[in-house]
């Protein structure tokens, strides 16, 4: 059987019971306490949780999963094998593929590489195009807000002597392009930006960023890991170079992912990895046939239902913004709410405890930021960026809404949601001193 | 193609989508099916029709095997499927 995590009971020492009035817009006998005594021991869920972590990962689309299928059982051959019928029928899946991702992004299938996924794009790109550049020029700029892959690439350069600029964003999450024309030097090899931001959703202008490192020639890579499928990109109208993109961000296989490297004018990396030279030497290795098919067939659904998907999360968002800023104040929507992808809700509950909030709502899936820093209880760098405070930062949840989410899952974390915020808060003196019309910021708390 | 044709293709393509285990693959397919019905219900250019029908064919195969293979691996069902 496979049994995931059914019954969840929790043991959180901290919050075990407080009073609480029991809230009428709950419908559901679950929530309606009988007495008024609230014990989130005895909170035990029949199920399992639902999912709204679209942005960690998306769930495989069942028809990707149909046309990787029959690469997984029959057709198992090398698609780099050039002698026998094996490889020929692999290398003409994986070359299918190369064209449905070029045709998404608008591009050549010849300039498509596969990888393992949009953090190996990011290494590629990063560490390939400043140490093939770097006799000449020494300089990266990016953003504060990238990925930690990214960060991590640029840390790794700055050990080989490249200078990294991490350009500051605005509150709404956006980079300021007099910023990064003023910081663009002859030096400058390679400028960095993601499209979509994984924890706040936020979308940069790249056409505006891809016009200025055009003018300025100086390469342009961007990370569009969680903007590909979602958002239209065109990496010649963006004037994009080198692009990352991930399988399993669009609704298909884990360990694939793709990147974009132009031809005309042609952008030269040092490849990473060395071996058989596959994907024109700049990543080695044997492409994994079933993973790239269904990367392909990813992305031909999503090239046909971006705008019907697109429609659907607006729906979504606007649903469950509506509902949570109707029955709660002090609530934060971190990122610019317009220029942003509506499947990312990025929120910040005041006086509330992130980690708290989320242990309440077992069951739903949901992630306080990336999912990578997601075991750390450091409040994220992103929110940092932007210039949360500290409390604010602590007290986030991203809402990650997918193809496959329903009104009634909204819903449902929307009211359990409104409960828990309610709950925490009643038990918090600082609420109660909030309610009182105390400004927390002129306390002079006293040290123990 | 005719009218009936049409009807009986909406049908099974409904009918083969309820019997998704999961409850967000089911509900999805249900809804995109009748979206898409919906917005190509007043097609009058004939190769289109045929088109859209080849691929609502297409997708009803997709369907019934995904279903199977869905039913191989079962989970539990969601919270709010064991509320109803």
């Amino acid at each position: 059987m496979y049994r995931c995590i059914t019954k969840i009971n929790l043991y959180n020492s901290a919050i075990l019971s407080k009073k609480c009035e029991p809230l009428t817009f709950l419908t559901n006998s679950r929530f309606l306490q009988t007495e008024t005594n609230y014990n989130i021991k005895e909170q035990v869920f029949d199920g399992r949780p639902l999912y709204l972590d679209a942005q960690a990962t998306t769930p495989l689309d069942p028809r990707v999963l149909d046309s990787m299928l029959p690469y997984l059982t029959s057709f198992y051959g090398n698609p780099h094998s050039r002698t026998h019928a094996y490889g020929w029928e692999s290398e003409e899946a994986v070359e299918k593929a190369r064209t449905q991702i070029a045709n998404i992004i608008g591009a050549d299938p010849k300039e498509i590489i596969f990888t393992s996924g949009a953090t190996e794009s990011n290494n590629i790109s990063i560490k390939g195009v400043a140490r093939f550049y770097g006799a000449k020029k020494k300089h990266v700029i990016t953003t504060q807000t990238e990925h930690k892959c990214v960060l991590d690439s640029c840390r790794a350069l700055e050990g080989e002597g490249f200078k990294v600029t991490y350009l500051p964003v605005g509150e709404n999450g956006i980079l300021s392009l007099e910023d990064l024309d003023r910081t663009i030097t002859p030096e400058t090899a390679l400028v960095s930006v993601m499209t979509v931001n994984n924890e706040i959703g936020v979308k940069q202008p790249i056409s505006e960023i891809g016009r200025i490192c055009k003018a300025k020639k100086v390469f342009f890579h961007t990370d569009a890991a969680q903007a590909v499928g979602k958002v239209p990109m065109d990496v010649n109208e963006m004037n994009i170079d080198l692009m990352s993109i991930s399988g399993h961000k669009i609704y298909g296989p884990k360990g694939v992912g793709a990147l974009y490297v132009r031809r005309r004018p042609r952008v030269r990396l040092e490849a990473l990895q060395s071996g058989g030279g596959q994907e024109r030497g700049l990543r080695s290795g044997t492409v994994p046939t079933p993973l790239a098919v269904g990367m392909g067939t990813a992305c031909e659904i999503a090239t046909k239902e971006m705008a019907y998907d697109h429609k659907w999360m607006e729906k979504l968002s606007k649903r469950l913004i509506d509902q949570i800023f109707g029955k709660l104040e002090h609530v934060i929507r971190n990122g610019d709410p317009v220029q942003t992808y509506p499947g990312c809700v990025n929120l910040s509950f005041a006086y509330v405890e992130g980690e708290s909030l989320l242990m309440a709502l077992k069951d739903v899936a949901l992630s306080s930021g990336s999912a990578c820093t997601s075991a750390s209880l450091e409040p994220s760098y992103v929110l940092r960026a932007i210039g949360a405070d500290e409390d604010l930062a602590h007290s986030s949840i991203r809402f990650g809404i997918g193809r496959f989410t329903t009104i009634e899952e909204v819903d449902y974390t929307a009211q359990k949601c409104i409960y828990h915020v309610t709950r925490l808060r009643e038990m918090s003196p600082l609420w109660e001193m909030v309610q009182e019309g105390v400004n927390l910021k002129t306390i002079q708390w006293s040290q123990h | 193609m005719s009218r009936v044709q049409v009807l009986a293709l909406y049908k099974s393509l409904i009918k083969e989508s309820q019997k998704f285990d999961s409850y967000n693959y089911r509900n999805y397919a249900l809804r995109k099916i009748r979206d898409c019905f919906r917005e190509n219900m007043n097609l009058t250019d004939n190769a289109k029709i045929k088109e859209e029908i080849l691929g609502g064919q297409k997708n009803l195969e997709i369907i019934r095997r995904q279903v199977f293979v869905g039913n191989l691996y079962k989970t539990d069902k969601l919270v709010i499927e064991m509320m109803k």
